[in-house]
């Protein structure tokens, strides 16, 4: 059912996306496979604390990188929301030798951006008093100031330069816990990369930083405030966690996006881009003792620094139900999340059990409850990681109900699962069944150079150690029954609950009011 | 590299390579002085193909490096040949193909039996095909390719998983006005291709609820037959052993009646600007459309150059001029597209806040009518042409990654290119 898959499954990766980090974290190994990359796997630190893991994979001439910096929105300082992925914006935009014509006389033009900001931002921000023939000329001679910047500016030729040797996918994402970068090269570029990937980080500079805001300010236009299930997150996100910064949405609030400067984008990657925080994994036709000594020469120039104390508050306990209600066009929306300990945790295992027991095809007990007996849902699943899984977060629940059906039923149909969950062991065939999958979905993931770069620069970020990745098995070999129902009689408790709901207003849609292909308006040619 | 004698060649290639060792000494100050040594020398194996005598299509393609076995049979016939009033029934037909079982067991049974095993085989269907695909650790292949085999010979379509394939359709016809990039994507392949042509086509509430099981169970019989399949198998096997397997299951099954070529008319609308209103958003989903073109125009390369250049990645112009120049959009990017068998659609895609809707569509029309007065420069085609080979090594990797998509893309060449 390709249109109806691709619209369930886009919502589904929608919600998963947050997570896509967790997902790596269930993978589980077979053990015997441990040996044989043993083999194939160089690790080293550098002198200034930079992690560098290489997969030898010859089965063709490139590699995949994946450089993860262990910072992300959950570091966005205090009226800076969205920071983190704004800089990974920025790191695009070249360095002192890449992106301009002219350094020398770039850099003071530069300064000058951020003296007119600094101007124009203090007087706008003013709550008594302001000026506004000021402002006025101050937004100008900002805007000037841009513009005299500008000039010097060669664009993109940082990514065109990775374009034009080959790069695929290239790309970069930021999440609550991290902010990562990668994409593959043919092998003979590694030199060329390697000089890149560490110039990217030694010199950065933040040109065009005004026009990249509004860039990033469009994408939060798309991916939040104009999609349903965007804002409902949002809000949800907000509701759940109260002391915690994952209380914050990744990509920012609007007020800080018009608010923070290049100064303090300098600021914060000053701050956290330091070589102990970084791993950089490749994986492809890398032989690892000719590229180390190429890798040494140019991540080495990092210079050493150490990183600031983490700051964060721990979430208290959640004592009451907590609710958040959208009413909107579209149609409806059920989720609800259970406050659980940080991906650390001994029961992690356990929790990646009820995961994939809930959630994970059609043998899933809310597949077989909510869609294919009771008929209440098109889909519905269960899942760590929401909206991080670096600190404590949540389990969550969701389900579209069908047509013609309540939030209220299917949140009914979820809360007989969870209670059947907590009463009742579950089945020898399915805890076989979990076990069985889990060592399945690692060796398939084990099969790409970029799923394989990305796996291992998150498990040694995490753990320390790139083999706790097949260890992994061990642990969801471990779990049983016991577990299961011990820690679901533990989380799922109605009072540890934030519940989140999309409700179609009367204006909106529902079956009758769904008019078909939509109203095409001819408003005359243009030639 | 799965063979002795390929392990031996890399080997190789490694002891020579730390024979250059010495050259890690200077370091680089500027990306110029940098160079690049020539490439590995790189021989991918072509697939195995058989054709048996009742028109199967069979490609085999060993990878050794993990015990998984991979295998997708491609059937011509999609959406595109739906009557009318049955809208949807590819789509009710591709689910139930696997939820409704066969005649033995019943697509529940056939749950518990196959992830149990932590397998996976699964139908699908598209605008031009269906599907049949299985996927297995190498251990369980005499089970689930049982299953694989029975579910494309012997499908049963039970009511029950009709019924339930249909509420989720009403499902997705309730949802799909929620996001504007959604209508957009649907309305715009109707401006393109005219609203009555069959990729244009968009289930309703009345087309889908119209499709009854005899419709699937005549759909099954018009189009599966081993003249009209290509089946891919990659993976940890013997290609001897797989091919021996696979004459013994496919050999005597009967040849079908030859399908008539498809005729399709294209009816693009007049030019102007087609407005959805949204009120509940604060960007708009931009796209300039046309019709595009079919892959076997001999234009198709110079296309390709084309629209990397004009609405590729990071070097592109649209991207450096709505995004990086003017900061309008996040996303933005299009090109000529093309397609096997049936014209592609000539788009530029882009987002932007509410306000600059038309300063975003005057800019790129204007990028448009700047082509023919600011022409690529003279080197353009051979950067591409660089950029090219070094990609389609890369793609084969990635590809690998995916024996699924390698495996389909190979079936694909031969479906589409008729």
């Amino acid at each position: 059912m390709k249109r109806n898959r691709t619209r369930r499954l886009a919502a589904k990766r929608y919600l998963s996306t947050i997570v896509i980090t967790f997902f790596l974290l269930c993978a589980a190994a077979l053990a015997q496979d441990l040996a044989s990359f043993e083999k194939r796997i160089t690790v080293k630190k550098l002198p200034n604390g930079l992690t560098i893991l290489i997969c030898q994979r010859s089965e063709a001439p490139v590699f995949s990188f994946f450089t993860l910096v262990d910072t992300g929105s959950a570091q966005d300082p205090m009226g800076q929301t969205g920071m983190a992925h704004m800089f990974e914006h920025m790191a695009f935009k070249g360095t002192d030798k890449i992106g301009t014509t002219d350094y020398a006389a770039e850099k003071p033009a530069l300064a000058k951006v951020e003296t007119a900001y600094a101007a124009y931002r203090a007087e706008r921000d003013k709550s008594v008093g302001q000026d506004a023939a000021k402002l006025k000329q101050l937004e100008q001679a900002w805007k000037d100031a841009i513009a005299a910047a500008d000039k010097f500016v060669k664009p993109n030729e940082f990514g065109k330069l990775i374009e034009a040797n080959g790069g695929e996918n290239m790309n970069a994402n930021t999440s609550y816990d991290e902010t990562a970068y990668h994409y593959a090269l043919p092998e003979n570029r590694l030199e060329l990369w390697a000089y890149l990937e560490s110039e990217r980080f030694l010199h950065p500079v933040l040109r065009e930083f005004y026009k990249e805001r509004n860039v990033v300010i469009e994408e939060r236009r798309m991916r939040t405030d104009s999609n349903p299930i965007g804002r409902l997150l949002e809000q949800f996100t907000a509701a759940a966690f109260e002391a915690h910064p994952y209380h914050r949405p990744t990509v920012g609030w609007m007020a800080d996006l018009n608010s923070f400067s290049a100064t303090e984008a300098q600021e914060f990657f000053d701050r956290y881009y330091v070589p102990s925080n970084m791993v950089v994994a490749i994986a492809g036709d890398i032989n690892p003792a000719t590229a180390m000594p190429i890798l040494e020469k140019y991540f080495g120039r990092l210079p050493a620094k150490s990183l600031p104390d983490e700051i964060t508050t721990t979430e208290p306990p959640q004592n009451s139900e907590r609710r958040v209600v959208l009413k909107e066009k579209s149609q409806p929306l059920y989720l609800e999340g259970y406050h659980r300990p940080d991906y650390r945790s001994k029961d992690d295992a356990v929790f990646d059990a009820i995961s994939d027991l809930m959630s994970e095809g059609r043998t899933s007990r809310l597949y077989r409850s909510l869609v294919r007996d009771k008929k209440i849902a098109a889909f519905s699943a269960g899942f760590s990681g929401l909206p991080g899984t670096k600190y404590p977060h949540l389990f969550a629940f969701y389900a579209f109900p069908l047509p013609g059906h309540t939030p209220k039923e299917v949140a009914d149909g979820i809360h007989a699962e969870i209670e059947r969950l907590k009463k009742e062991d579950i089945s020898d065939d399915e805890l076989k069944m979990i076990k069985t999958r889990a060592k399945a979905g690692l060796v398939r993931g084990l099969a790409d150079n970029e799923g394989l770069a990305t796996q291992l620069a998150t498990y040694q970020t995490r753990y320390g150690d790139w083999r706790e990745l097949f260890r992994s098995v061990d642990r969801i070999d471990q779990v049983t029954k016991a577990d299961i129902r011990r820690v679901a009689n533990a989380t799922f408790v109605d009072t540890n609950r934030t519940v989140g709901v999309i409700e179609t207003n009367s204006a909106g849609g529902g079956e009758q009011a769904e008019q078909g292909p939509s109203v095409a308006d001819d408003q005359g040619g243009a030639q | 590299m799965k063979t002795s004698t390929t392990k031996a060649a890399s080997l190789l290639i490694a002891l020579l390579a730390l024979s250059m060792l010495p050259r890690a000494g200077a370091q680089a100050t500027s990306w110029k002085q940098i160079t690049i040594p020539p490439l590995h020398n790189f021989k991918p194996q072509q697939p195995k193909r058989i054709e048996l005598s009742n028109g199967m299509v069979i490609f085999l393609q060993e990878d050794h490096e993990l015990p998984l076995i991979d295998g997708t049979a491609r059937i011509r016939g999609g959406s595109r040949n739906e009557p009318k009033a049955k809208v949807g029934l590819v789509d009710i037909y591709s689910e139930t193909w696997r939820t409704g079982g066969t005649k033995a067991q019943t697509g529940d049974q056939l749950d518990d039996f196959l992830e149990v095993r932590a397998a996976k085989v699964e139908t699908g269907g598209s605008t031009d095909s269906t599907t049949v695909s299985f996927s297995c650790l190498k251990g369980d292949l005499d089970d689930v390719f049982k299953v694989f085999n029975d579910l494309l010979q012997h499908p049963e379509f039970r009511a029950d998983k009709i019924d339930l394939a249909q509420k989720e359709a009403f499902d997705g016809i309730s949802r799909r006005n929620d996001q504007a990039g959604e209508i957009a994507q649907r309305e715009l392949v109707k401006l393109a291709y005219g609203p009555d042509n069959p990729y244009a086509s968009v289930p309703e509430y009345a087309t889908v609820s119209a499709v009854t099981r005899q419709d699937l169970l005549d759909w099954h019989a018009k189009y599966v037959h081993p003249n009209n399949i290509i089946l891919g198998v990659t993976g940890d096997f013997d290609s001897a052993a797989m091919e021996a397997r696979l004459r013994a299951a496919f050999d005597s099954w009967p040849k079908g009646p030859a399908l008539p070529k498809d005729e399709f008319q294209y009816t693009p609308a007049k030019p102007g600007y087609y407005v959805v209103p949204k009120d509940d958003v604060n960007q708009s989903s931009i796209h300039l459309v046309a019709l595009g073109t079919t892959r076997d125009n001999p234009d198709y390369y110079a296309l390709s150059v084309f629209n990397e250049a004009f609405g590729g990645g990071f070097s592109s112009r649209l991207f450096n001029d709505i995004r990086t120049r003017r900061g309008l959009a996040y996303s933005v990017g299009g090109g000529v597209g093309t397609n096997f068998g049936h014209p592609g659609i000539l788009q530029i895609a882009m987002g932007t806040k509410s306000e600059s809707t038309a300063e975003a569509i005057q800019a790129a029309i204007g990028d448009v009518a700047n082509l023919s007065k600011d022409p690529f420069s003279a080197d353009l085609p051979a950067r591409l042409a660089r950029q090219d080979s070094c990609r389609a090594h890369d793609l084969r990797v990635l590809r690998l990654s995916s024996r699924l998509a390698r495996q389909i893309s190979v079936g694909d060449q031969e479906s589409y290119s008729g």
